[in-house]
């Protein structure tokens, strides 16, 4: 089932120094079937504080499947998600945010008719006795974290976010995940729908979220862009990790070399 | 779209929202170059603000709308359209619509529909008078006493029993939309039909005449104000606040405008769409409460098309059916449109069928502005 090569372990120089350090964020050995399909089989993955980590793959290599046991939408069939090192038990999207994981989906998931302080603190709503939300509290509080975040496209926090660009609200969703992660922020190909301004503007604010100490998971189908951007990478392929690469290691034929199975540089599990 | 194009679009937008962002310019920092970049598309900008404001808010178009029916109405009939006892009597009549409008505004809000109105208000009827029937005065009932020997209490165990039959109806509705994913629109003509039936079996067909609840329409708590349309004005003002200043109405315009986004972010979709029908139900069984004070009787063939007179004013005020957008002030006008319209018509001497020809067009070029607005907005 897993690719092996028998240099397998030539580039584990910078591999060793990173073992040292817990993982934000880490699968391990996580097995996923859905019916007669194994999604994983035995897929491990590693995300460090203040990393952006990008995870790449062919489609069907297990990449979204990965990343939703590790976002609480599908558990796990075997091996574990742990947070810091320790075991955590994912069944819901609800306890991964308690635990400090956010995710950008796709399709955004913004509700369009809001305005972006309301989607920003949907159902966290700062309250005043109990029932009634506090829209100027939500308001200042989001612009702050936006002037922080550098999310200037955002010019006005009063008008639904479907009168937004592509750019602008995938900005929106990014900037809210970082403002209520504690430890990792997930994003399932932030940029695939979005122009070439619009992408540097958002990759801009992936690397200022990193800056700020999270760890940034990030799924991309665009190699070059990957190697932008990411301080690690690893390779998914039918559902296991076939390589990992610090930056300034790989490059797009070698990436192209791991997706395709031709290179790996991880010991069989 | 290449990034030319992005931007061109961008600009596009600019232009549209140059307005707004002009009166606000709420991020600071980095945001100010952008926002003086928009002032260009400012000045590109012919049409006057106002028309652009008008056009916008769906509440100010309406509104507006109102304010010139009536005024013509006034021109045509002085001194006896726009005398103090019409506007009172329109105001009369238009209460009970009101309150039953409120709490479909919020199921309009979820993208939803309610057409099960009628069977809510006859319900509410028939159990507020079975209510009274319960407690026996003298050798008769509660429902026998004429309207100055009623007593408070009387009048608390018949509104107990119309809300109660508006609550039964509305967790019915909202478990069968919310939990069982049946299409609103098809779970509610269920319950309309279902809730009527039961009605009818109640009653064997034939309606009940009651005086004992006339005190809560026609007394005064305030001098000179008539009880049912206080009532009203109460329920838009907890309409207003549940609405729009609630967590409950943000969440209900959440939902009504992604139910994706609204459970990724954690809310529990089912059960605030339960939540959301059983305030409709409530709503049409207060009605029904108060339609029984106020006509002295139940009405079980009467209220058949309530429920579009209810989901036409909600429209005409403003929330869109698609949900997402919704206005309580809208609704209250958009209740007046109808009323003002049919006595407006009846006092210049015009058939009155009319009305119905007019609110027809006017809900039809409502919706069609509705749309236009989401068309104009989704430009992107």
């Amino acid at each position: 089932m897993c690719v092996t090569v028998d240099d397998a372990t030539t580039s584990d120089g910078a591999g060793s120094a990173r073992r040292a350090r817990t993982p934000a964020l880490a699968a391990r050995s996580v097995v996923k079937e859905f019916g007669q399909v194994r999604a994983l089989r035995g897929a491990s993955f590693e995300a460090m504080a203040g990393e952006v980590t990008a995870l790449i793959g062919d489609n069907g290599a297990g990449k979204s499947t990965l990343v939703k046991c590790m976002s609480g939408v599908h558990p796990p069939d075997g091996g574990t998600i742990e947070v810091d090192g320790k075991a955590v038990q994912l069944s819901s999207p609800i306890d991964a945010e308690r635990l400090g994981i956010e995710t950008v989906y796709q399709d955004l998931a913004l509700a369009p008719d809001l305005d972006a302080a309301s989607n920003v603190f949907l159902g966290r709503e700062i309250r005043r006795f109990k029932i009634i939300y506090d829209q100027a509290a939500m308001r200042r509080q989001t612009a702050k974290s936006f002037a922080d975040l550098g999310v200037g496209m955002v010019q006005d926090l009063r008008v639904p976010v479907a009168s937004f660009s592509g750019g602008q609200r995938q900005s929106v969703a990014i900037a809210r995940a970082a403002m209520w992660a504690q430890h990792v922020i997930l994003l399932d190909e932030p940029t695939a729908a979005l122009g070439v301004i619009q992408t540097a503007k958002v990759l801009d604010l992936i690397r200022r979220v990193r800056d700020r100490g999270l760890a940034v998971i990030f799924i991309s189908h665009n190699l070059p862009q990957v190697l932008e951007v990411s301080d690690h990478i690893e390779v998914l392929r039918l559902g296991a990790r076939v390589a990992r690469f610090e930056q300034g290691e790989a490059d797009v034929d070698r990436l192209i070399a791991a997706i395709s199975g031709a290179f790996t540089n991880e010991v069989a599990a | 779209m290449s990034d030319i194009q992005d931007e061109a679009a961008e600009t596009q937008h600019v232009i549209g929202q140059a307005e707004v962002a002009a009166i606000d310019a709420t991020v600071e920092g980095d945001a100010v170059p952008e926002v003086a970049a928009e002032g260009a598309g400012v000045a590109v900008d012919t049409k006057p603000a106002w028309w652009r404001r008008l056009l916008a808010s769906p509440v100010i178009m309406t509104f507006f709308f109102l304010i010139v029916t009536m005024v013509i109405f006034s021109v045509l009939a002085p001194g006896t359209f726009n005398t103090v006892t019409n506007i009172q009597l329109l105001a009369l009549n238009v209460a009970i619509l009101t309150v039953v409008s409120v709490g479909t505004t919020f199921v309009i809000a979820t993208a939803g529909i309610d057409l099960s109105i009628p069977s809510g208000i006859v319900l509410g009827e028939v159990f507020a008078v079975k209510a009274l029937s319960l407690i026996q005065v003298g050798s008769g009932t509660a429902a026998d006493v004429p309207a100055d020997q009623t007593k408070l209490w009387y009048i608390i165990v018949a509104l107990a029993g119309s809300l109660a039959a508006g609550l039964i109806l509305g967790l019915v509705n909202g478990f069968t939309v919310g939990y069982l994913r049946i299409p609103p629109m098809l779970a509610t003509l269920g319950t309309l039909g279902a809730g009527l039936g039961i009605a009818l079996l109640m009653q064997n067909g034939v309606n009940i005449a009651t005086y004992a609840l006339n005190p809560v329409a026609t007394g005064q708590l305030i001098p000179g104000l008539d009880n049912l349309i206080l009532i009203g004005l109460v329920v838009v003002v907890i309409g207003y606040v549940g609405m729009h200043k609630a967590v409950f109405g943000r969440h209900t315009l959440a939902i009504g405008s992604s139910e994706e986004a609204a459970s990724r972010v954690g809310l529990n979709v089912e059960r605030h769409l339960l939540k959301v029908y059983t305030v409709g139900g409530l709503a049409s069984g207060l009605g029904g409460f108060l339609a029984v004070a106020y006509f002295s009787t139940t009405s079980v063939a009467g209220h058949s098309t309530d429920n579009l007179s209810a989901i036409t004013a909600v429209a005409l005020g403003g929330t869109s059916l698609f949900g997402g957008v919704a206005t309580i002030i809208g609704t209250l006008i958009g209740v007046w449109i109808p009323a003002v319209l049919q006595n407006g018509f009846i006092i210049v001497g015009v058939q009155p069928y009319w009305q119905m020809v007019a609110v027809g067009v006017v809900l039809i070029l409502a919706i069609y502005a509705d749309q236009l607005r989401r068309r104009a907005r989704n430009r992107r």
